[in-house]
Order: structure tokens, then C-alpha cells, then sequence
């Protein structure tokens, strides 16, 4: 509540586009990642590409000017075909890639006052650890896998200056618990794991500071289907009782269908339709969204 | 003396290259200076980076003292404090209060050290954060901002694991409040005797050419949490069987004759002075 007090607070002040009463947790503007120099037959904002690649230079085009806003307990879905910039644009707001141009606020860090892509190293560290909570879809990524499962939750605490063992703890024992891990195995390290309790852990461990905004790339997929629903059931139960705000990449549909409000549908880069998830599913107006939605069916 | 080596081994451009990474380690407590570390004529991993140290520094006026595992008659200190006597004709001695320089392997000795002597301690991995990322370039980062998260991790994953931390030696410092050192396999009973110290500290990793050094008096704080205190080694209600020493680090032997559990001071040199001093009496 007190997020969406601030949130109201700084769209009064800042005059953020689009929110009178209220204003969007995160918003993210013409963020763009390249890899290569780009060249003027793809610079411009209607260049002809093949797929994402520039056919003059090479150069590729991962994301293009895509931009967004995500609203307090929102869950925005992003869909899309493998290689289409779903992960890329994910990474780009983690800082694990860097945005090549870009503009991201975040309203909980500075209430939007700053773009974050330009943020010192160790500001963008701060945020990834207060601000951001991250799950991968390759757990490996997400977990340090020797770790006991409670010091991969500590992680994030020990880097935002706890230094209390007890507290920390207790902290993941809780957390544990709310992802449905037994805390006799909560001092084992998530290489012993399966995927489905991996996953879980990594869950845990972004919402150890508590993070305002969720970042889930593909969480469910590879998971068996009764896995599934609980991951997907755990993640509506975090937004009902943190208010936390989600972008959640997925080319599974169904899982978009059950998790996301909002719907933005990525090809070769670009954002080609965007709407409310039911709008997008039952009907899809650009010629890929049908043919992603009715291969569904 | 037939001369058939430069004065310490060394052609003096290399002495003055080791040299400058000591005075950059020096001017940045704790801070891991990359040297072009030579080859020696013994093996990387045996105190090839202490070696440098000590023939870079050494002047034809000093006296060595070499000590491995608290003994001065280990066959490692006997070979480096043969090399580099007979490199420099410099003395040699096995007592602490005599010598200029210390070059010393898992060990500071019990004789605490003055403003005039240099302890040079062999280390095998100094890099605090190796456990945690194993890429250098990356650790370069962490070091440069300040984020030892990694070196907190790891004892918290200990004391999570096995109800404490479990640094038998080389229990990670922060020094002069900005970097994390890793001290060197010296016990945790010895990692307090490297703060607000008197003496100057050089560490050398040959193998993995790095220099870094704790300038006298300067703060060196093992971490730890608020709830688990860092805390050294206990020998209460032990002494040793030769001296009698109780708040010294002892070593733990069973003597097979009684098949009893004995503690001996692991610092030879010190034991041997204390028992001559006692029989003078």
C-alpha cells in the first residue's frame, strides 16, 4: 500500500505520462539492445530487416524501442517465439545485458526520477538487490548450486548489509516454507534438488529483500504439469499478499493466459501488439499473434 | 666467495620491478598488486612469491629468520634460507628478536615483531573471493566496487552448515576498512596479530603473481556477524610439555609410548628460548 501512497505521490510531482491517480512501478521506454555498429539502412525507426538482422551490416537487432509500463501488483506477460527478445529484454532491466539505448525508472528505487540503465555500478547493485527480484528459467543461473539452499536466500540480505545470522535465517526458513520446501531440507545444497524444488528456491531467494518488483523468465517450463500449477499457483499468492508488481516472460500461453493482466507479444525484437491478456488470447489482431494463438488450439 | 650469481639472485631490473608492486601494495593496504612472478629454482606452490619478496628487499645488513609451520628446521625454510644465503652472504638466525626480515609460511611468530622488522608471508590463494567466482576478471570488479557479499556468503554457508565458521586458517580481513585480504594460511590465533601491528607485512603468491601488503599500524578486521563473533583458537587448561607456554598456539601430539594426548608450542624458536632462558635461571 505504502508503494502505491509513494507511487500516486511521484506522478503528482514528476507528471508521469498516462497516470493520473496513478502511476506505473516501473516503466520502461525505446530500450534498445544491438549487437554491432548498425549502419543507416537500419538505424531508422522503420528500417527493413531480415528477421532482426540488418542486411546491409550484420548487425543484430535483439530489442527494438520496445517500451512499457508496469503498474503496483501488476503481471505484465511477454510472449513470443525463441530468439525473439523476450530474455534479452528481461536481462536488459536486470543489468545482466547492457542496454545499448534505453530508458527504465523504477518508481520503489528513486520514485522514477533517474534512468537506472545510466545508474553507477553500484547503484545498479542496489537495485538488483532491493529493488529486483530475478528467476531464470535455467536455475543454474539463478543459484549458487554448492550453497545451502538458506545462504542462496541470504545472498541478496548479506549484500544489502544484514549481517545477522538468526535473522537471516529465520528470514529463509520463511520463506522456505511459503514456496513449500521443508526446512529439514533447507541447509542442502540445490545441486540435490529437483528442478521443481530448484526452481522453488529460486523463487525464495527473490523475494528474500522483499522486492518490489518480480522479474520471471519462462519459470514453468520444464517442469512437470503438477509442478507447474503449484510454481504458478505460489506466484499468484506472492502478488495477493506482497502487492508485488511482475513481468513475466513465457511462450507457454496458458501460463500467460492464468498469470498476466496485460499482454505484449515480442517478434524479431519489436512489440507488435500489446493489450489485455483476454483481448490478446480470444482476439489476436496481427497476423503472428493468430497464428501463435491458433497453434495453441 | 666465487660470485656466480647477481647480489639476492635476482638481475636488478627484475629486484626493481618486484620492488615497485611492494611500494603500490603498500601505498594500498590489502590491495592485490599483479607482479611478473620469476622462475625460481624451486617449485610454484612451495614460497615462491615470499622468495621474491625477501630478495627483493634484502640488503647486504640484514639477518634472515625463515620459519614453515612455526619450525626453523623444516626442510622448506632450510632450503629458501639456504638459497638466498648463499645468493646475498647475509646471516642467518633462528631467533625472532635478531632478525630484520621473517619470511614466514603458515605462521607470525609468538615474539611480537618491531617497527624494524619485515614479515614476508608465502601465500597460495589470495584471492578472498576465489571460492565464490572463479573468474579473475570478475573478482577484479568486486574488489574495485567494494562487494564482498562472496567473502560474507561463504562463512555464513559455513555457520549454516557445521553451527560455526569453519577457517582453520586464512580466515578473510578487511583491511584498513576497504579491501578483503585473504591473510595467508596463518591461523585465526594469528590473523589478530596483523592489526595496528608494529612491523611492516609483505605477502607474495608466486603462483599466482600477486603482491600485497598491511603497512604498521594499520586495521585489519576479520569478518564476521553480529550473532557469531570471529573467535581464535582456544588452548584453555593446555600448555606445553617442554616450556609450560599456555597462551601460545600449540600444536597437538600423541605420545606413543603412554599413548596420551601432548601440546607442544608450535613455535620452535620461541619454545627453545624460553627453555634456555629456564635453565639459565
Amino acid at each position: 500500500m505504502s508503494a502505491m501512497a509513494v507511487a500516486a505521490k511521484a506522478a503528482k510531482t514528476t507528471g508521469t505520462p498516462g497516470a493520473a491517480e496513478e502511476a506505473s512501478c516501473l516503466s520502461v521506454s525505446h530500450l534498445s539492445l544491438k549487437f554491432g555498429k548498425g549502419c543507416p539502412a537500419c538505424l531508422g525507426p522503420n528500417a527493413k530487416l531480415e528477421r532482426n538482422v540488418c542486411p546491409v551490416c550484420g548487425t543484430v537487432h535483439a530489442v527494438r524501442d520496445v517500451s512499457l509500463e508496469v503498474y503496483p501488483g501488476e503481471i505484465i506477460g511477454i510472449v513470443g517465439e525463441s530468439g525473439s527478445g523476450k530474455s534479452s529484454l528481461m536481462k536488459c532491466i536486470y543489468f545482466d545485458q547492457q542496454a545499448t539505448s534505453g530508458d527504465v525508472r523504477a518508481l520503489p528505487y528513486d520514485g522514477g526520477a533517474e534512468n537506472i540503465l545510466t545508474a553507477s555500478p553500484q547503484q545498479k547493485r542496489h537495485i538488483r538487490n532491493s529493488v529486483f527480484g530475478m528467476v531464470y528459467q535455467n536455475p543454474y543461473l539463478g543459484l549458487r548450486m554448492d550453497f545451502s539452499s538458506l545462504s542462496n536466500i541470504a545472498e541478496q540480505m548479506i549484500a544489502a548489509g544484514d549481517r545477522t545470522v538468526s535473522h537471516m535465517c529465520e528470514r529463509g526458513y520463511y520463506l522456505l516454507d511459503k514456496v513449500n520446501i521443508p526446512a529439514r531440507r533447507a541447509k542442502d545444497a540445490p545441486a540435490l534438488f529437483s528442478g521443481g524444488m530448484q526452481q522453488r528456491v529460486q523463487i525464495a531467494k527473490a523475494l528474500s529483500n522483499n522486492p518490489p518488483i518480480l522479474l520471471l523468465d519462462e519459470v514453468t517450463t520444464g517442469l512437470d504439469l503438477s509442478v507447474q500449477a503449484s510454481v504458478l499457483d505460489l506466484i499468484l499468492r506472492i502478488r495477493r499478499d506482497f502487492n508485488v508488481s511482475m513481468l513475466v516472460v513465457s511462450h507457454d500461453l496458458g501460463v500467460i493466459r492464468m498469470l498476466a493482466d496485460r499482454t505484449f507479444v515480442m517478434l524479431d525484437g519489436q512489440v507488435i501488439e500489446h493489450g489485455l491478456t483476454d483481448q490478446i488470447l480470444e482476439d489476436p489482431q496481427h497476423a503472428y499473434t493468430q497464428q501463435l494463438v491458433y497453434s495453441l488450439l | 666467495m666465487e660470485q656466480m650469481y647477481n647480489f639476492a639472485f635476482f638481475d636488478e631490473a627484475s629486484k626493481r620491478e618486484i620492488r615497485r608492486a611492494i611500494f603500490k601494495g603498500i601505498a594500498i593496504p590489502g590491495y592485490q598488486v599483479p607482479f611478473a612472478s620469476r622462475e625460481m629454482p624451486i617449485g610454484r606452490g612451495w614460497g615462491t612469491g615470499g622468495l621474491q619478496v625477501t630478495l627483493a628487499i634484502i640488503g647486504a645488513d640484514d639477518v634472515l629468520k625463515v620459519i614453515d609451520q612455526g619450525c626453523d628446521e623444516s626442510v622448506n625454510a632450510v632450503n629458501i634460507k639456504k638459497l638466498v644465503a648463499a645468493t646475498t652472504d647475509v646471516e642467518v638466525t633462528e631467533d625472532t628478536g635478531e632478525a630484520t626480515i621473517i619470511q614466514s609460511r603458515h605462521r607470525i611468530p609468538e615474539q611480537p615483531l618491531t617497527e624494524d622488522q619485515i614479515l614476508v608471508l608465502q601465500v597460495p590463494t589470495p584471492e578472498p573471493l576465489r571460492d565464490f567466482e572463479p573468474s579473475e576478471a570478475k573478482t577484479r570488479v568486486l574488489h574495485a566496487e567494494a562487494d564482498y557479499t562472496g567473502a560474507w556468503l561463504g562463512l555464513f554457508d559455513q555457520i549454516v552448515k557445521f553451527g560455526s565458521t569453519t577457517t582453520g586458517a586464512d580466515h578473510p580481513c578487511l583491511v584498513n576498512g576497504r579491501y578483503v585480504m585473504a591473510p595467508s594460511p596463518i591461523p585465526r590465533f594469528d590473523t589478530l596479530k596483523l592489526n595496528d601491528s608494529d612491523n611492516l607485512t609483505i605477502l607474495g603468491a608466486g603462483r599466482e603473481k600477486k603482491i600485497y601488503a598491511v603497512p604498521p599500524h594499520t586495521r585489519v578486521e576479520p569478518l564476521d556477524f553480529e550473532d557469531y563473533p570471529f573467535r581464535v583458537e582456544s588452548f584453555e587448561g593446555r600448555a606445553c610439555r617442554l616450556c609450560g607456554a599456555t597462551d601460545v598456539y600449540l600444536d597437538e601430539f600423541v605420545d606413543e609410548a603412554t599413548g596420551k594426548t601432548v601440546y607442544q608450542c608450535n613455535d620452535t624458536a620461541w619454545c627453545a628460548k624460553r627453555r634456555a632462558e629456564k635453565g639459565g635461571e
